[in-house]
């Protein structure tokens, strides 16, 4: 049985600058795969602000709690104000009394985790909690099933989650021989972005003109330019500032780097939002769901045709 | 005062309202704007300051004198972080797995450590028209952590101001706590799509920690449908202002005009808002603090 496994590709969404159309983009992928020869399996990796099962009729099968961080905690009868924490700790985390009726504590929101603290302390009052970060889910669409996360409000260990949803998104591929995984990333190019593309065959690249759009695209090159994961570009709302288009693709072009689809800007897209669907399904002759039909086959041929090897 | 500007959602227009809020404030008020998305900065692509000073944000590394080191494993088992590692009778540190705490240094019974400063970002200090002070973080490719250059660049000295205006990166997590966890203020931009409010809840959990007050704008009204006004009902949140989707604005910032320049009677709505903020913080009693 074993030789019969598909190849698992994984292709991440990526943007640089937030709002450009990731998650647009990435459900009307997961809707065309599913109608295609290469289903797949779906990652939403962006966990502070996960939207991918909003327009994909997710139902969640499985919520599993996330533990990613830990925080200190003194323990106010052990303490016996000596500062030695408040002195140590580089992320302004503990709280100092001004009065002698009120306790040393620690600010959750700011505490790093690193244990500094509740090494050394001298009195052996400080203990490290683990905290519940979040919850991931294994959800069931009409496309496929969809590994995503909710990150607590304020949390850190973004790129843990991001990992964790990612395994297990790549787990059930691998049970289930599909052969494609579609991760929906996060802005920007830090902590979850080089999770979300830690693995990828393909980054598509979902850039907006402007001097924003492309000022983050370019980072965004760079990023991936040194984790070494092949990257392609499609252009969102092309129509609406001519001259950004052009920008980026004398950029692209100067790089070497393949445009695979120019989507124009298109109100169905806010309104197959509000519907809750992808907008190749939601209105499939619209201008944008044509344009994605567009790069989903341009996509397939880069993914799938040097399978043989 | 301090007002940080944030949306859980990306591509809001948090940055169309924080320079366009700088501009309409520069001709009254000392006005610092501080870019704190250090991941994908882009106030300056629309203020266009002369950067006077560029200095480093560093994280503290710790660095083992083989010399003094007796192999004890201590610091190991102190890195939350496993940012050290023993292998082969040495101790190997992994940069960019450190977060800078010390804590090793700190622990290490030999005091075999030592720490040096590597560069993880860049921190540039500008001056834009009118005196708008504008400073912007850029974080190095390749690595993976925005709060410290996000602290360090909040803690730059400067010249005192009437109004700081801080840009937050997107999403709803540590960098945003790290740039909103003490202003006075929190303006928070969205738009009235499922997503738009998605991300709004997000933003508005971690504002109800830190307990600032906070307020919303509505950007490209008229789009999408009538949740976040709905939502934002049943909460203490006042919508402050919306900002109608017209095409002339996605023009207009694309080739890095500022919102108030493409509308320029927008400058009176920007003041009003900037009244209803200072009104809304219990120290200031409508007047800059």
């Amino acid at each position: 049985m074993l030789n019969q496994t598909k190849p698992l590709r994984q292709l991440v969404i990526l943007s640089g600058k937030g709002g450009t159309g990731k998650t647009s983009v990435a459900a009307g992928l997961m809707h065309l795969s599913a109608l295609s020869t290469n289903p797949g399996v779906f990652a939403d990796a962006d966990v502070d602000a996960a939207n991918l099962a909003l327009v994909t009729e997710a139902v969640p099968l499985e919520t599993h709690a996330y533990w990613g961080s830990q925080s200190a905690e003194i323990n106010t009868k052990l303490c016996d104000r000596c500062d030695l924490c408040f002195q140590i700790c580089r992320f302004n985390a503990i709280h100092k009394p001004e009065n002698l009726q009120q306790n040393y504590n620690v600010i959750d929101l700011l505490c790093e985790g690193c244990a500094a603290c509740a090494y050394m302390c001298p009195q052996s009052a400080i203990d490290m909690s683990k905290q519940q970060d979040g919850e991931w889910f294994h959800s069931r669409t009409p496309y496929g099933h969809l590994f995503h996360a909710e990150l607590f409000p304020g949390a850190e260990n973004t790129g843990k989650l991001v990992t964790t949803v990612k395994q297990f998104a790549k787990l059930f591929a691998e049970d289930h021989n599909l052969g494609l995984m579609i991760i929906d990333g996060p802005p920007g190019i830090g902590c979850p972005v080089i999770s979300a593309s830690g693995g990828a065959d393909l980054a598509l690249l979902v850039a907006e003109p402007g001097v924003s759009g492309l000022h983050d695209l370019e980072r965004i090159i760079q990023t991936l330019d040194h984790f070494n994961v092949p990257r392609v570009v499609c252009i969102n709302k092309a129509d609406i500032y001519p001259t950004g288009t052009a920008d980026i693709a004398e950029l692209t072009e100067s790089l070497g780097l393949a445009t695979v689809g120019m989507i124009p800007y298109d109100p169905s897209i806010s309104e197959s939002i509000i519907h809750g669907q992808p907008i190749t399904k939601f209105c499939p002759q619209s201008p944008s769901a044509l344009a994605i039909k567009d790069i989903w086959s341009k996509l397939e041929g880069i993914l799938f045709t040097q399978d043989s090897k | 005062m301090k007002i940080a500007i944030a949306s859980g959602k990306g591509g809001t227009g948090k940055t169309m309202i924080a320079t366009s809020l700088a501009a309409s404030l520069a001709p009254n008020y000392k006005v610092h704007l501080v870019d704190c998305d250090v991941e994908a900065p882009n106030t300056h692509l629309f203020l266009k300051p002369e950067v006077f000073l560029s200095s480093s944000a560093v994280v503290n590394i710790p660095q083992i004198d083989p010399d003094i080191c007796n192999l004890c494993g201590v610091c190991v088992e102190v890195c939350q972080f496993h940012a050290l590692a023993m292998i082969a009778e040495q101790i190997l540190v992994f940069s960019q797995l450190c977060h800078g705490c010390g804590g090793c240094t700190l622990a290490c019974p030999m005091k075999a450590i030592s720490e040096f400063p590597q560069e993880v970002g860049k921190l540039n200090q500008g001056k834009a028209e009118a005196c708008i002070k504008n400073d912007f973080g850029v974080m190095t490719i390749s690595e993976a952590m925005p709060t410290p250059i996000i602290y360090q660049l909040k803690a730059l000295e400067s010249e005192p101001s009437d109004v700081t205006l801080l840009d937050a990166p997107p999403g709803a997590s540590c960098a945003v706590v790290a740039t909103i966890y003490d202003v006075d203020y929190v303006l928070l931009v969205t738009e009235s799509t499922p997503f738009g409010l998605h991300d709004l809840e997000k933003a508005l959990g971690i504002v109800s920690k830190t307990g600032s007050p906070a307020g919303i704008i509505i950007n490209r009204d008229g789009i999408g449908d009538g949740q976040v006004e709905a939502y934002l009902a049943q909460t203490p949140y006042p919508i402050l202002m919306k900002i109608p989707y017209h095409v002339k604005i996605a023009e207009g910032l694309g080739s890095g005009k500022l919102l108030v320049d493409i509308f320029p009677s927008l400058r009176v709505d920007f003041l009003n808002l900037f009244k209803q903020i200072s009104e809304a913080i219990p120290t200031c009693k409508g007047e800059p603090c």
